[in-house]
Parts: C-alpha cells; structure tokens; sequence
C-alpha cells in the first residue's frame, strides 16, 4: 500500500527559522528520506511555499469563485492532490476549475506553488 | 533544534498577536510589554515541563493578561487612587479566552500595535526603532547594531520615542474599514522603511543589517496573512522577496558593490525569487495596480532574466511610466532612464534626466547615472565631473568606491586629461 506522509506545523514558527536553522532542518529530513529511497520506496516530496502563496477555488451555489489565501473550512477533510507544471497561477486555476466542473462533490481545490520538489519514484 | 530554540522561535511567532492582544487590554504599552515579558519568563519554566501548549499565542495572551492585571492591581494598592481605567475589561477576565482569538479580533490587535508605531510625530528612524523593539522583540542591542549606533543611543531613542507614543495615546477603537485601510497602508509603508534601512549599506555592515531586511520580511508575511486579499500587501511582500533574494550577489569578495547586470545571478536566492513570483502572479490577478505591484512587478522581470542581456527592458521602461503616474517622482524618473538608456540610447537617457538635475542635486545616483551615461557618449570630461559630485554625496564607502572605479577607468582609457585626485 502506497501511504502519503501530510506534513502540518505553525507557518509563524517555521518563517521565523534562520536559513542556517532552516537548512540544518532539512537536512536531517533528507537523511531520514535517504534511507527510504535508497530502498526504492520513496516516492515524490515537496515542499510548499507558505499559505500566503495560496490561491482558492470553491464552488459557491454551483458557481467555481478563487479567493485568495488557503483552505481554512474545517467541515471538510483533505482528500488528494495533484501536481502541475503551469506557466504561471491563471493556467493552476483553470486545471482547478475544469476539475471542479466535473467533480460532483462540490468540493475546495487549494492551490499552492511548490517550493521544493523530490520527484523520486517508487521502485518496489 | 534544541528545546531553547524551540521556545524561542514559538514565542518570537507568537509576540506580534500576544503583544497586540495584551495593549488592547491595558491600553499602555509599557503595562502590555511587562505582562509579556512575565509570560515569556513563566513559559521557560513551564513549556520544558509540561510540553509546548497547542497555542502558544493563546498561552501567552492569557498569563500575560493574569499578570498584568496583578500588577495593576498591586499598583493600584499602592497609589493613593485607584486606576481601574487602565483596565479595559477587568469584568470579563476570567471569560474564555478562546472567542477572543477569533481572526478579527487579532488582525486589528496586531494592526493597531504596528500603527501605533507609525506615529506621524516619530522620525522614521525612530518608528522603525520602536517597532523592531515592540513588535519584534529585537534586543536594544540587536537593534542597535542594526543602526550601527552605541547601544546607550539607542535605548534613549527608543525611550523617547515610547514617551511620544504614550502621550499620544493608544487608538482603541476597533477601526472602520476607510480608517484600517489607511493605517495598513502607513504600516507598509514602514515595514517598507525597515527593509531599505537594512538594504542600504556596505558590505561590512552588511551581516550587521541584514536582520532588518528578514525582519521586514517577516512583517509584511504577517501582514499579507491578516490581508490576504489585499494586492498591495502581497505586493510590498513580493518586492521585498526579490530584492533580498539578490542579497549574496550584491558585493564582490573585497567588498566592491556589483551592480545588477554584472551579478553573478546562480548567488540570488531561488527560494525568495519563487515565492516572490508567485505573489506577483497572485496580485496581478486583482488587475488592481499599485505601486507595491508595479515596483515588484519590475524586481520580478529582473528575477525572470537568467542573464541580464535577457532583460526585458521595453516592458521594465512600461513599468516605470506607470509608477510615474501613480506616484510623480524624479527618482522613479531617474530608474525609468537606466531602462530608457537600454532600449534607446544613451543619449536619450540624458535627455530625460538633465531637466531633473535642479531637484535632485543632492542625490548621489542622479550623478552617478549622469556620469555612467556620459562616459558612454565618449564625453569623457563631463563624466567626470558628474562623477566627482557622485562620490561628494556618496552614502556608504562602497559607493564611492564603485565610482573612483569608473573614474579610473576614464583615465586608463585617457578620456581625462586631468588625474584624478582620491577623494575620501
């Protein structure tokens, strides 16, 4: 079974780390990682850059409407995530909305550049 | 991370709301700096015990508020009249803290403790000072190294300038919408100040300053997540992004300022570029144009070019004439001609900056531009006497070094007939 890892902290906290401080973090990530992709089981990481990057698409009385910022309901649950090569934010907001058009349940798509991405594969 | 560093970066994320949500209760800054203080000092004894609290900012607000009203009302048992007016809601202080925590609430508490700090009274100077050391909780040291003052001149500055606050009292009120867009636009225009206090410097001074800068950065972040559908802000936060991304490029290793062209652009930091951009992509989308967007929009085409040959000067030249209009200014005209020069010619460049010699005359760019365009136009002797003012009304050593060095390269090249002499 393929299981995604979901990583939550304060946002306040971690911006308020010194580069040296925020290196040192994610270099004992990496070497935790290592481990794991060294065994082929690792599949792609990403970073994301902070939640004033975001971008959100909701459907208001079947309507899709982009207010900015992250998702911040709590009634609803994370259920999956895409990845996009887009040229800038208009072309992540169309993919959102197609998808929205399609996806019956009415939910949120948050929208948020990536900062630092790992594609590895899982080979096992 | 040791467990030191931990609280020490929770309770530095947490001050700006602690801070802002205790001076609404008091009402006085000094009162709302002690209650924080006690509260810094209990959650070092008691967050190694008993674990980091969920919310630290909620932790810190409801001892610091505790505390504060003991001392008021200790104060109070002292001083021959009671001062219960000191306390805004002395009633309801045992309430649940929690429905004070909703977003409103501490957006307009952090809004008010960084506009208190704006007050039109302060010298610049002084409103950076006092909101590095209120709202950041930077050191009188730290800050003071910033400023490269002793640190006795800047407690006093400090001083004086909490006095002024204090006299003109704290605005209470929750603000209308009209009063709190304006009060975010003097605060960004101060979180603004902070970072070109920081950028502005010699490469010696550089690691002293550079805490400006990232302070700065923080603020506006703060900022944007309070306003996050304000343009402007994600904006002002962009510019600053991608100006301080260019931070490790900017000095050569003797200390030599780099102008941007000559940059080496692998040094500029990705992950501030890509952020920045993305931002600038995000306020665009408003189509609500402001200054903020226009200049970042500017850093973010000088970000784009991965040699400076790919500048896109025409759109850059566009840029410029649009924050002509939006804010007139003969220094937003002077940066417009370093594009103009590029599309079109030295030549015109100098004609577009020759009639704003009078205003600028003080100005230690408007030379050195001068100067650099008439090198160019082979009109060597002129170069050098733009030049020669240029390093008379330099800034920083660096400057007038970066000058000396056209000037010898006039002379190297005999476009000058007189040597020229080292100026200080």
């Amino acid at each position: 079974m393929l299981y995604a890892i979901l990583c939550y902290a304060s946002e306040d906290v971690v911006s308020s780390w010194s580069k040296a401080q925020d290196d040192e973090v994610m270099a004992n990530l990496i070497n935790v990682q290592d481990k794991y992709a060294k065994a082929g089981r690792l599949g792609p990481v990403a970073r994301l850059l902070p939640t004033t990057a975001a971008t959100t698409l909701r459907k208001v009385k079947g309507e899709s409407v982009v207010i900015d910022g992250p998702f911040a309901e709590t009634k609803e649950q994370f259920l999956g995530f895409y990845t996009l090569e887009c040229a800038d934010l208009d072309e992540a907001v169309e993919f959102a909305r197609e998808l929205s058009e399609v996806n019956p349940s009415g939910g949120s798509y948050e929208i948020r550049p990536v900062s630092v991405f790992n594609p590895t594969k899982v080979v096992v | 991370m040791t467990e030191l560093a931990w609280i020490s970066s929770a309770i530095s994320a947490a001050r700006p709301q602690a801070m802002g949500a205790l001076l609404r209760y008091f009402r006085d800054l000094d009162t709302a700096e002690e209650a924080f203080q006690d509260a810094c000092l209990r959650a070092l004894k008691n967050w190694p015990q008993n674990g980091p609290p969920r919310d630290p900012a909620a932790w810190l607000i409801f001892v610091g508020r505790n505390s504060g009203i003991d001392a008021v009302r200790k104060r109070a048992k002292q001083a021959p009249m009671p001062e219960e007016d000191q306390i805004s809601d002395l009633e309801d202080a045992e309430s649940d803290i929690a429905e004070r925590l909703d977003g409103a609430h501490y957006r307009d508490d952090i809004l008010r403790l960084l506009f208190i700090c704006c007050h039109p009274d302060l010298p610049a100077t002084q409103q950076i000072a006092v909101a590095l050391r209120i709202v950041s909780g930077l050191t009188v040291k730290q800050i003071a190294r910033a400023f490269l003052v002793g640190e006795s001149a800047m407690e006093q500055r400090i001083t004086r300038a909490k006095a002024r606050i204090a006299d003109a009292g704290v605005p209470f009120e929750t603000p209308g919408a009209a009063e709190r867009s304006e009060r975010l636009a003097a605060v960004a225009a101060m979180v603004y100040l902070i970072f070109n206090e920081g950028y502005s410097t010699n490469s010696g001074e550089a690691p002293a300053r550079a805490p400006l800068c990232e302070e700065a950065i923080r603020l506006a972040r703060l900022l944007l997540r309070l306003f996050q559908t304000e343009p402007e802000i994600m904006g002002l936060t962009a510019l600053l992004l991608l100006q301080h991304a260019r931070a490790p490029a900017r000095f050569d290793a003797d200390g030599e300022i780099v102008l941007l062209e000559d940059q080496d652009r692998s040094l500029w930091s990705r992950k501030m570029i890509d952020e920045g951009l993305a931002l600038v992509d995000k306020a665009l989308r408003h189509r609500k144009p402001g200054p903020y967007q226009v200049q970042a929009a500017i850093a973010a085409l000088h970000a784009r070019a991965e040699k400076a040959e790919d500048t896109d000067w025409v759109e850059i030249d566009l840029l410029y004439g649009l924050l002509e209009q939006m804010q007139p200014s003969p220094v937003i005209t002077l940066n417009r001609a370093v594009a103009v020069s590029k599309i079109r010619g030295p030549e015109a460049a100098l004609a577009m900056i020759e009639p704003l010699e009078e205003r600028l005359s003080g100005y230690f760019h408007f030379f050195g531009l001068k100067g650099g365009l008439l090198m160019q136009l082979d009109r060597g002797e002129e170069a050098r006497v733009a030049f020669d003012r240029a390093i008379a009304l330099a800034n920083t050593a660096a400057e007038a070094a970066h000058i000396r060095m056209h000037i010898d390269r006039l002379m190297k090249d005999g476009a000058v007939r007189v040597p020229a002499k080292k100026a200080n």
